[in-house]
């Protein structure tokens, strides 16, 4: 693989050179220097990704049950983008993050890196992977071994990888920190003599070092009180900009990931729900679940104080994992479900340029299965906590779009997005290769479909 | 009353010594110290404030600033558990309705502990027992203070887990904490803390731990209850977000001192301390387009051991240059009156201080 990438770097010309002509520019010689995808071609590609977690009890350890943590998703990072991955807890955005940088074994699915298939690659297959795809963690206090110098932890991927930067790897480890904005003198000193944000700030150093394409940051700002997350953002945002680096930043603050992100993927129970553009996903939002999570982000503004009608709330909790809402995993929750998000699961569509979306009854949009008009029980309960005005608003919105699709279908031929979901979807029930679980699933939470979602998890637990 | 630049001991706003409180709840000067091997840690360091009943006061600040300590001490928990090897040392007056808290009997304080005041916790699984039922901690709050008998206790037990939204409140109210989802144990510990319908409430972080869409859920819930109860709430925690949503009045904290204290509208639309300032700048926001870049502020938070001489943001302060005489690394700035019921200290005059945030912060947010 090394030798592959080695090629590609000889062939394309570096595309920061001027940014990386520091001491170890063009040192560490092989693989990783260079950046071989050109901005917009797609670095990662993850195909129909699932992790379970198998539950074992009993004498013999006998698998019981899995979490399904990631449960199919696709998406692809394009070099020289920022994909944020937004989600409430538990609904797999960092299994998933560790599933990438292959932390974790996947269950099936691909991951391809660079049109290199890398799911089952081994320890050393991955070793000159490592090289491209790094990782920033949440916790600052916990992904720094107290009893090693920070000069230790930042050199450290030299050492692993037998990478030796030109200048020694001591200059190089007080560059990269002079780069991310700590005093290269302190190289001597250990990770308690640091705050939480020189810490992060090691942590990035480290996952810098060997000049990845890749960057899989984990939560990387939340641990961080709000005027250091301000810097770390920042300094995100400059070393892109000079390194070229690709970012897939996970974390659970909307406004955080909108300010970072160029796309964004909105994670529910180890599903991507929608996954677009950022302008496209916080103007019009068409998962309900999209609409109702930024709804819920406490706008600092005091004189929306009282705006409460604008605000979605949901009902109870997110369902277990162990046991997922059959068809539509929302369809719990959701205030417009129907008999068809129960049974039939909505695949993730291209419904308007550059917006994916899995939902039958999308917002800002037109309805996918307009047949199906009569709302569950649930979500009729759930409707009484949505305002008049959100709901009259997005049947309004609803309505122009369609519309709008309608002249426009006169005009063409008609575009037929039925029969393309129906396939989808059965591509995906075929993919799960559970149906008979999922029907028993189904009939469980048809039951406990209503307010109950939370005490559900803690029986199953 | 508003013009006032007091140089005196007090900090915060001006009020006399006598003690005649006219307010449900008068913090005055209040100091918190823990003497450590390090030094002494001034968590808090004088701070004054007061709140009237159905009002709610948030207290922002980042991690050490002093606003849970503050809530400790009026709740006369600083000297409980994680310090308690050596005695913390507290000064100042805490008027609760009329009865001064720091002098007072402490039995008489955990009389009104529970009942009169009461906190709801950041971390709601640490803060509930794990051997006991929900219901057996809420009955035993109830209990101490009212003499029932447990069936009574149990029913009322009940009607709160009811009330804070907990589905089939009579199962669930034998369940363990454990089979709590995080939204429900804070829900629990909200009806807990409401059982005795407390008068002050101080809710330190209640929701920081949860996801957004349940913290959409806890606000709403704490807001309707507070209408419904008429109680005075204090609301800390880091987020503006939260506080905007909440609070009446806001005190921002920096160092173990209020550095502005005002009515919500004024702090964030006329802020007038460089620090409240970078808090604003440095929070990416959801209802405004795009920022192109965030406005941190530099460095770090001060250690409370070193605090800072004069001014202890001027080491981070963008403008500490500004005053003359290099008064801001000297001279403590006091609070004083920058407007109706809004106070700030700061060694910069009121006109800079316009000037500075109508010219160059405001547009750039």
């Amino acid at each position: 693989m090394s030798e592959n990438a080695e090629d590609k770097a000889g062939s394309i010309p570096a595309q920061s050179d001027g940014a990386e002509a520091g001491p170890a520019g063009e040192t560490s010689g092989t693989a990783t220097l260079t950046k071989d995808a050109a901005p917009g071609e797609i670095l990662l590609k993850v195909t129909g990704l699932q992790k379970h977690f198998p539950i074992k009890k009993g004498l013999f350890q006998r698998q019981v049950g899995a979490v399904r943590a990631v449960d199919g998703i696709d998406f692809e990072v394009r070099s020289g983008e920022t994909l944020g991955v937004v989600g409430e807890s538990g609904c797999g955005k960092s299994t998933m993050g560790r599933l990438i940088t292959r932390l974790l074994e996947p269950t099936a699915g691909a991951i391809e890196f660079e049109g290199k298939d890398i799911t089952h690659l081994g320890v050393s297959g991955m070793r000159p992977m490592r090289r491209d795809v790094q990782m920033i963690f949440q916790d600052p206090y916990s992904s720094l071994n107290p009893r090693h110098t920070i000069g230790t932890i930042v050199g450290a991927p030299f050492r692993l990888q037998g990478v030796e930067p030109e200048g020694g790897v001591k200059k190089e480890v007080q560059r990269l920190l002079s780069v991310v904005g700590l005093n290269p003198e302190h190289y001597n000193r250990y990770p308690h003599e640091f705050s939480g944000g020189q810490r992060q700030r090691i942590g990035i150093a480290r996952a810098l070092a060997l000049k990845p394409k890749l960057v899989v940051a984990d939560e990387p700002v939340s641990a961080l009180d709000v005027s250091i997350q301000a810097q770390v953002v920042n300094l995100m945002d400059d070393l892109q900009e000079e390194l070229g680096l690709t970012y897939v930043i996970i974390a659970h603050d909307l406004s955080v990931v909108r300010h970072v992100s160029d796309r964004i993927a909105v994670m529910y129970l180890g599903k991507i729900v929608e996954l677009a553009d950022r302008e496209s996903l916080y103007k019009a939002p068409m998962h309900p679940y999209t609409k109702a999570l930024m709804s819920a982000v406490p706008i600092p503004d005091p004189a929306r104080k009282n705006a409460k009608s604008e605000r979605i709330l949901l009902k109870g909790d997110v369902p277990s994992p162990i046991s997922p809402p059959s068809g539509c995993r929302f369809h719990t929750r959701c205030w417009k479900a129907t008999e068809i998000c129960r049974t039939t699961e909505p695949a993730l569509l291209e419904l308007r340029p550059g917006q994916r979306v899995a939902c039958h009854h999308p917002e800002n949009f037109e309805d996918q299965a307009p047949q199906d008009t009569v709302l569950l029980t649930a979500a009729k309960e759930a409707a009484e906590l949505v305002a008049d005005e959100v709901l009259a608003e997005s049947a309004e919105t609803s309505a122009a779009v369609a519309a709008e699709l309608a002249e426009e279908a006169a005009a063409e031929e008609p575009a037929s997005e039925e029969p393309a979901s129906e396939e989808t979807a059965s591509e995906e029930v075929a993919a799960s290769e559970e149906t008979p679980s999922e029907e028993a699933a189904s009939a469980e939470t048809a039951e406990a479909s209503a307010p109950e979602s939370g005490s559900q998890e803690s029986t199953d637990k | 009353m508003t013009e006032l630049s007091k140089t005196g001991a007090a900090v915060g706003e001006p009020t006399s010594s006598s003690p005649a409180p006219s307010s449900f709840l008068e913090v005055r000067d209040l100091k918190v110290h823990f003497p450590t091997d390090d030094g002494l840690v001034k968590s808090v360091d004088g701070l004054s404030f007061q709140l009237e009943k159905g009002k709610t006061l948030g207290i922002v600040g980042e991690s050490g600033s002093g606003k849970s300590v503050t809530s400790l001490g009026i709740m006369g928990l600083h000297t409980a558990g994680q310090y308690g090897k050596r005695k913390a040392q507290i000064s100042g007056e805490i008027w609760l309705n009329g009865t001064e808290l720091l002098s007072a009997d402490p039995d008489h304080v955990r009389k009104l502990r529970g009942r009169e005041m009461a906190m709801i916790f950041q971390d709601p699984l640490s803060a509930l027992h794990p051997y006991y039922t929900i219901g057996a901690q809420i009955v035993e709050a109830y209990r101490i203070h009212h003499d029932v008998d447990k069936k009574t206790a149990k029913r009322r037990a009940v009607e709160m887990l009811d009330r804070v939204g907990i589905p089939q409140p009579d199962k669930r109210v034998d369940s363990y904490p454990h089979e709590f989802s995080g939204g429900m144990r804070q829900r629990a510990m909200i009806a807990m803390s409401l059982v005795n319908n407390p008068e002050l409430l101080i809710a330190d972080e209640p929701t920081t731990a949860l996801d957004v869409t349940v913290q959409a859920q806890i606000l709403d819930l704490i807001r309707d209850l507070q209408k419904e109860f008429g109680s005075a709430v204090i609301i800390i925690t880091h987020d503006l977000g939260v506080v905007a949503e909440l609070a009446d009045d806001i005190l921002v904290m920096y160092g173990g001192r209020c550095v502005e204290r005002g009515p919500a509208e004024k702090v964030f639309y006329e802020p007038r301390h460089p620090y409240t300032w970078g808090l604003l700048g440095s929070m990416p926001r959801l209802d405004r387009d795009q920022q192109e870049r965030l406005i941190p502020v530099k460095g770090s938070p001060p250690s409370l051991i070193n605090i800072p001489s004069g001014c202890a943001f001027n080491p981070r302060c963008p403008y500490a240059d500004v005053p003359k005489d290099n008064l801001t690394r000297t001279v403590r700035p006091e609070l004083t009156g920058v407007g109706d019921k809004h106070w700030a200290a700061c060694h910069m005059s009121q006109e800079q201080r316009e000037r500075i945030w109508t010219e160059e912060i405001a547009p750039k947010l």
